[in-house]
C-alpha cells in the first residue's frame, strides 16, 4: 500500500492538502504588489528572494468571500511550475500528515463544479475532511474549462 | 601572439570539440540533420575565418572536410563509418595544425594533399566504391584515439613526399624532393635545430619527432604541454551570470537590512563583521556586473586588419582611428554589434572613401580618415562611423530607390535630402554601383539596421557630399537593465521605460502650463500644440488621487509627456519618484495577456513592481474615448467600419456645439483682440510675420474687440486663415454619423457627437472666404485640371471635394465604385487624376482595371484614400489618410507637374 505525505492547509474553514513534493516553500508573503487589470484571483506579484512570484488568491480562485481580520496574517505555499514561481495565498497552513492513497475518495457529485476542478478527491480524517488539492489546475487561472462555474 | 590568432584559436579550440562529440553523435544518428547542420556550420565557419587570417593549409583541411560534408548534407553520400573516421581525420589534422600554431603562431611546413586527396576521393564516391584509401581500419582506430603527434606520423606514412621504396628514409628531403647530397641537411632537420634551441622548446619531444618524422613537424609536440594559453577565459552561459546577479542583488537587500537593524544599536558586536560583509557585498556585486561588461574595444580588435586589407583590395590610402576603445558595454550588446560595425567600416572603406586620385584632384589629402568614436550619452552608448568621404550622391539614390522600388517617384520627388540619404537603410536597397568583394552584396544596411534595432538601438546618417558621412548607432548600455521613470498612481507604483518619455510638465493654475478642462476629455497646450490627456488610473482601471479628474482645485497635474511611434500624448500620474535603473523581468504567462505590461521588475527597496509598456499604454489611449461611448457605438454597428476621427469641438454665435476635423487645424491660438487690424474693410491681425484674415464662424460681426479670442488657424498652400469662434469646448475622437447637409454656407452638416446635434463646419469654404476677402493671395490654379473623386461616405464627399474645388480642381464625384467605372468606360472623359476611398476594400482593384483600360487615362496618377493614417499602398498606389489635406494636395499637384513635364 502506498501513502502519501500532505502538507495541509486552511482555507477559510476548509482544510485541504497537497503532496509535499508539489510544495517548494512555504512562506509569508509580504509587500504583494497588485496587478491592476489583472484576473481577480491574481492577488499580484512579490518578490521571494530575488525572483518575482505570482500570487494567487486562493480564497478568489475558489469563490470565497475575502478575508477577514488582519491582511498581514496569511501564509503562502510556493510552488514552482514550468520553470515559474507561484505563490498560492491560503490562510494558515497546519501538519504534514501521511495518508493512504486508497483512502481517497472521488469528489461527492455535488460539489461546486469551482472546487471539483481544483480537487483531486477526499481524504476522511478523524475530525474533519481533507480535500487533495490539484495544483495544476488551481494554478491555471483564466483557463476556460472553469467558466461553468457560472 | 597576434590577439586575432588567439581568439582564432580559442574559438576554433571550442568549435573543434564540438565538433567531435557531434560527429560521434552523427554516425551513431546518420539521418539526424540538425546535427550535421551543426558539424558543416563549425566547419564552414573554421574554413572561412581561417581564409580571413592567411592560413592556406588549415583553410585546405577544413575546405576538403568542408566538401565531403556537403555530400553527406545533400544526401549525395551515404553516411559510413569510414566515411566519417575521415572526416574526424580532417578533423584531427586541424587540431595538429592548430597546436603548431599555438606554439609558433605560424602554420607548420609541408602540406596535407594526401589526406585532402582522400576527402576529395570520398567525396566523389571513392569511399563507396570500395576504393579504399590507405586509410584501413588499423589507422582509423589511431585517428580517433591517438593524440596529434602520433597521428602526424600517421600523415606522414601516406604523404606523398615520403621516400620512394628503397631510398634511405633519413636522406630524404620532402621539401627539396630528392635525395640529400652527402654533407646537405634537410630543411627540416634545420628547421628541427633551431626550434630547439628555442628555450620553451620541450627537447624531449622534437628528437622524437624528427626521427620519424622527417618533413612537416617539429612541429605539434612541443605545443602540446603548452595548451594551457588557450584557456585564459572560460564561456559561461548568461543565464548563469543572470542567476548570480539575481543572487547578488538580493544579498545586497538583506544587507541592507541588517545593517539597517544594526544602525539603531550603538555598541554592537555585529557592527565589524557586518562592515565586512557590506565591503565584501559591494566588490562581489561589482563584479558580477563587470562579468557582462566589456570594452567596445574588444569588438573592433578586427577592424584595422579589416580596413588593411580592404585598402589593398581597393587600393585606397585609408586611415582608420579610433576613440573611446573603453568605452564598457554589456557583452552580450557588444556580441550583436560586431556584425553591423564590420559591415559599416567596411561600407565605408568601398563607398565612403574616394580614390587617392579622385581624393587628390578634390584637393584632399590622398590617405582618407575612417573615424571610429564610441562614448556614453544619457544612458546609451553613441558609436560613430565618420569618414571624410564622398558623402552621399543623393540624386542617385533617389534615382536606385526609384529603380528598386523602396518609393515611387512622387514620393522620392518630395524628400528632402535627409530623407532620400536615409532610404539606404530600406530594404532591398544596395548602393554599390557595382559589386565589390568587400559589400555590395546586398545585404546592405538594412539588415545593419535591423540588427540595431533589434537591441532596442536606432541609427541615423548626417552626410555632406564632398565632405564625408557620419553615421550614428546609439544601443542601450545593456539589454537588461533599461533607465525607468518610476511614477506612483493612488497606492501602487509602476516603471516606465525612459525610452518613450519625452518631458515632465508640472501643470497649474498659475503656470505657463495649464490643463483645460472641457467636458469629458482634457487636453494641455503645450507649446502651441494640444496634447491629449489620459490618466494613468483610468488605463489601469484603478482609483487614483483625484478620480478620474486630471487635476485638483489648483490645477496641479504631472504630465508625462509620452512619445510612442507617431503618437503624442500626456500621461497624467499622481506622482513622480526618481528614475531608476531596473533589471526587466518576464512576466508569467498568466499576466502576459495583459498589454500594458512589459514585464516587472524588483526595485532597490525590494518590492516589485510592473513595468509599463509604452505601446500598449498608447493603444489604450486611443481607445478610452470609444469606452465612454462603446453602447452608442454598438447601436451604429454598421457605421463602425473605422469611421473613427478626432474633431475638435467648439461654440460659435450659439450655444450649440459646432465641430470640424481636428488634422484640418493647424493650431489654435488665443490671440489679443485689441492687436486685430482692419485693412481693406476685413478683419486682420498680424501673426507671424503675415497678415492672416480673419473671420468668425458664425459672421465677422462676431469678432471679439476685447480680450482675449480663440482662433482656429487654418493653412492650405500660401494661404493662412483664422476662424475665430466664440470658446473652445473638447476634442472628441468618435464615428461620425454625419446626417444631412444643410444648404448653409459654411456648414457641411450636422452630427451627433456626444449626444448632442453639432454642426460640422466646411474648412474649405471658410479658406474660399479667406482668400476672397483677402484677395493678395493668389492662388495657383490649376487650369481646370479633372478629377475623379471616388467616396462612397457622405461626409468625406462633402469634406474632400469643396477641398479640391478650392485648390482649382474641376471634381467630379463617384458616390460608388460602380459608378466610377461606368464613368471611366466613357472614353471621352478625360480625367487628370483618379483619388479612390479604399477603406472599402473590395472594389480597389477593380478600379484599378477600369483606370487602365480607359487609354486616356493610361498615365494618369492615382491614389488611395484611407481613413487611417498609416494605410499601405494598394493597387492604387500610395495611400494618403484622408485627413491630411497637404498631403493629397501636394502629392496630386506633384504627380500633376511630373506628368505634365513628361507630356
Amino acid at each position: 500500500m502506498s501513502s502519501t505525505e500532505y502538507v495541509t492547509f486552511q482555507i477559510g474553514t476548509q482544510t485541504f492538502g497537497t503532496s509535499v513534493l508539489e510544495v517548494h516553500d512555504v512562506f509569508r508573503p509580504t509587500k504583494v504588489t497588485k496587478v491592476p487589470l489583472s484576473k481577480p484571483d491574481i492577488a499580484g506579484v512579490l518578490n521571494l528572494r530575488g525572483r518575482i512570484v505570482t500570487a494567487i488568491d486562493a480564497r478568489a480562485r475558489l469563490g470565497l468571500p475575502p478575508r477577514e481580520g488582519d491582511p498581514d496574517d496569511i501564509m503562502a505555499i510556493g510552488i514552482e511550475q514550468n520553470g515559474e514561481s507561484f505563490g498560492l495565498i491560503i490562510d494558515s497552513v497546519g501538519e504534514v500528515v501521511r495518508l493512504e492513497e486508497n483512502d481517497m475518495e472521488q469528489n461527492p457529485v455535488n460539489l461546486d463544479p469551482i472546487w471539483a476542478s481544483v480537487s483531486k478527491g477526499v481524504h476522511r480524517m478523524d475530525d474533519k475532511l481533507l480535500i487533495v488539492m490539484d495544483i495544476g489546475r488551481i494554478l491555471a487561472v483564466g483557463e476556460p474549462d472553469e467558466g461553468l462555474a457560472a | 601572439m597576434d590577439d586575432l590568432l588567439s581568439e582564432f584559436l580559442t574559438e576554433t579550440s571550442e568549435s573543434l570539440d564540438t565538433i567531435d562529440t557531434e560527429l560521434v553523435r552523427f554516425e551513431s544518428q546518420p539521418n539526424d540533420k540538425d546535427t550535421l547542420n551543426n558539424i558543416f556550420r563549425l566547419v564552414h565557419t573554421i574554413k572561412g575565418t581561417c581564409g580571413f587570417l592567411g592560413l592556406p593549409r588549415l583553410e585546405a583541411v577544413a575546405h576538403a572536410g568542408e566538401t565531403l560534408l556537403g555530400k553527406f548534407r545533400d544526401g549525395a553520400l551515404p553516411v559510413t563509418p569510414k566515411a566519417v573516421t575521415l572526416v574526424l581525420e580532417s578533423i584531427d589534422q586541424i587540431k595538429a595544425l592548430l597546436t603548431h600554431l599555438e606554439g609558433y603562431a605560424a602554420e607548420p611546413d609541408g602540406n596535407d594533399e594526401e589526406l585532402i586527396a582522400r576527402l576529395v576521393d570520398a567525396a566523389n564516391g571513392g569511399l563507396a566504391e570500395g576504393a579504399d584509401a590507405p586509410a584501413n581500419d588499423a589507422e582509423e582506430v589511431v585517428a580517433e584515439t591517438t593524440d596529434s603527434v602520433e597521428h602526424d606520423d600517421d600523415d606522414d606514412e601516406e604523404d606523398p613526399n615520403a621516400p620512394p621504396p628503397g631510398v634511405d628514409p633519413d636522406k630524404w628531403d620532402a621539401q627539396l624532393g630528392r635525395e640529400l647530397r652527402p654533407g646537405e641537411v634537410s630543411l627540416a632537420d634545420l628547421e628541427a635545430a633551431f626550434n630547439a634551441v628555442e628555450p620553451e622548446v620541450d627537447m624531449g619531444a622534437a628528437p622524437k619527432v624528427e626521427e620519424k618524422a622527417p618533413a612537416p613537424a617539429a612541429a605539434a609536440a612541443p605545443a602540446v604541454e603548452r595548451a594551457a594559453p588557450i584557456n585564459q577565459t572560460i564561456r559561461v552561459g548568461v543565464d548563469v551570470l543572470e542567476d548570480l546577479m539575481t543572487m547578488v542583488s538580493e544579498l545586497v537587500l538583506t544587507r541592507n537590512q541588517l545593517m539597517q537593524m544594526v544602525r539603531g544599536l550603538d555598541d554592537s558586536e555585529f557592527k565589524a563583521p557586518l562592515q565586512r560583509l557590506s565591503a565584501i557585498t559591494a566588490e562581489l556585486q561589482e563584479g558580477v556586473m563587470k562579468t557582462r561588461m566589456q570594452p567596445i574595444g574588444t569588438a573592433w580588435k578586427k577592424l584595422p586588419r579589416i580596413v588593411r586589407d580592404a585598402c589593398q583590395d581597393l587600393n585606397k590610402k585609408i586611415d582608420l582611428v579610433l576613440d573611446g576603445e573603453s568605452t564598457e558595454l554589456d557583452r552580450q550588446v557588444l556580441e550583436l554589434i560586431k556584425d553591423p560595425l564590420t559591415h559599416m567600416i567596411r561600407n565605408s572603406c568601398d563607398h565612403g572613401v574616394e580614390t587617392p586620385e579622385a581624393r587628390k584632384s578634390n584637393g584632399k589629402p590622398e590617405t582618407g580618415t575612417i573615424h571610429l568614436r564610441a562614448y556614453h550619452e544619457g544612458g546609451h552608448i553613441i558609436i560613430e562611423v565618420a569618414d571624410d568621404g564622398a558623402g552621399l550622391n543623393t540624386e542617385r539614390i533617389r534615382q536606385k530607390a526609384i529603380e528598386k522600388e523602396v518609393v515611387d517617384s512622387m514620393e522620392a520627388a518630395s524628400m528632402t535630402d535627409s530623407q532620400v540619404h536615409r532610404l539606404i537603410f530600406a530594404p532591398g536597397f544596395s548602393t554599390a554601383a557595382k559589386v565589390t568583394n568587400i559589400s555590395g552584396r546586398g545585404v546592405g544596411m538594412d539588415v545593419v539596421k535591423t540588427n540595431i534595432e533589434l537591441i532596442g538601438g536606432a541609427i541615423d546618417l548626417r552626410a555632406q557630399e564632398g565632405e564625408g558621412t557620419t553615421f550614428l548607432i546609439k544601443i542601450p548600455l545593456t539589454l537588461a537593465i533599461i533607465s525607468a521613470l518610476i511614477v506612483g498612481v493612488g497606492e501602487e507604483r509602476f516603471a516606465l521605460p525612459q525610452l518613450s518619455v519625452v518631458e515632465l510638465v508640472r501643470t497649474g493654475n498659475e503656470r505657463d502650463q495649464r490643463v483645460e478642462r472641457i467636458s469629458n476629455t482634457q487636453v494641455l497646450r503645450l507649446r502651441d500644440r494640444l496634447l491629449p490627456l489620459v490618466t494613468l488610473n483610468q488605463i489601469l482601471g484603478v482609483d487614483g488621487n483625484h478620480g478620474n479628474d486630471i487635476v485638483d482645485e489648483s490645477g496641479n497635474a504631472f504630465v508625462v509627456v509620452m512619445q510612442v511611434g507617431d503618437t503624442r500624448f500626456g500621461l497624467v500620474v499622481d506622482e513622480v519618484f526618481d528614475t531608476e535603473e531596473i533589471v526587466v523581468k518576464p512576466l508569467t504567462n498568466m499576466l502576459t495577456g495583459l498589454r500594458q505590461y512589459s514585464g516587472a521588475t524588483i526595485l532597490g527597496d525590494g518590492s516589485v513592481i510592473m513595468i509599463l509598456d509604452p505601446n500598449g499604454v498608447a493603444k489604450e489611449v486611443s481607445s478610452i474615448e470609444g469606452v465612454t461611448q462603446a453602447a452608442e457605438a454598438e447601436e451604429e454597428a454598421e457605421n463602425v467600419r473605422d469611421d473613427k476621427m478626432s474633431l475638435l469641438l467648439f461654440r460659435a454665435g450659439g450655444d450649440e456645439p459646432m465641430a470640424c476635423p481636428l488634422s484640418l487645424v493647424t493650431r489654435l491660438e488665443d490671440l489679443d483682440a485689441e492687436t486685430f487690424e482692419r485693412s481693406q474693410g476685413h478683419q486682420v491681425v498680424q501673426y507671424r510675420g503675415k497678415l492672416m484674415p480673419l473671420v468668425h464662424a458664425a459672421g465677422s460681426h462676431m469678432i471679439k474687440t476685447e480680450g482675449k479670442q480663440p482662433i482656429l488657424v487654418f493653412n492650405q498652400g500660401e494661404t493662412v486663415i483664422g476662424v475665430a469662434v466664440d470658446e473652445i469646448l473638447d476634442i472628441v475622437h468618435d464615428s461620425v454619423n454625419y446626417e444631412m447637409s444643410e444648404l448653409t454656407p459654411g456648414v457641411l452638416g450636422a452630427a451627433v457627437l456626444k449626444g448632442k446635434t453639432t454642426q460640422i463646419i466646411d474648412v474649405a469654404h471658410f479658406l474660399n472666404e479667406g482668400q476672397r476677402d483677402w484677395a493678395t493671395t493668389a492662388t495657383t490654379k490649376q487650369d481646370e485640371r479633372r478629377i475623379l473623386l471616388v467616396e462612397t461616405h457622405p461626409f468625406f464627399q462633402n469634406m474632400l471635394s469643396p477641398l479640391l474645388k478650392a485648390a482649382g480642381y474641376d471634381v467630379t464625384l463617384a458616390p460608388t465604385e460602380d459608378k466610377a467605372i461606368e464613368l471611366l468606360k466613357e472614353d471621352e472623359v478625360a480625367f487628370d487624376a483618379v483619388l479612390a476611398d479604399i477603406d472599402a476594400g473590395q472594389g480597389v482593384s477593380r478600379l484599378a482595371e477600369a483606370i487602365d483600360a480607359n487609354s486616356q487615362l493610361m498615365q494618369a496618377p492615382r491614389f488611395g484614400l484611407s481613413n487611417r493614417d498609416d494605410a499601405q499602398p494598394t493597387e492604387l498606389g500610395m495611400s494618403i489618410p484622408k485627413a491630411d489635406r497637404h498631403a493629397l494636395l501636394m502629392a496630386l499637384d506633384s504627380a500633376l507637374k511630373a506628368r505634365g513635364d513628361a507630356a
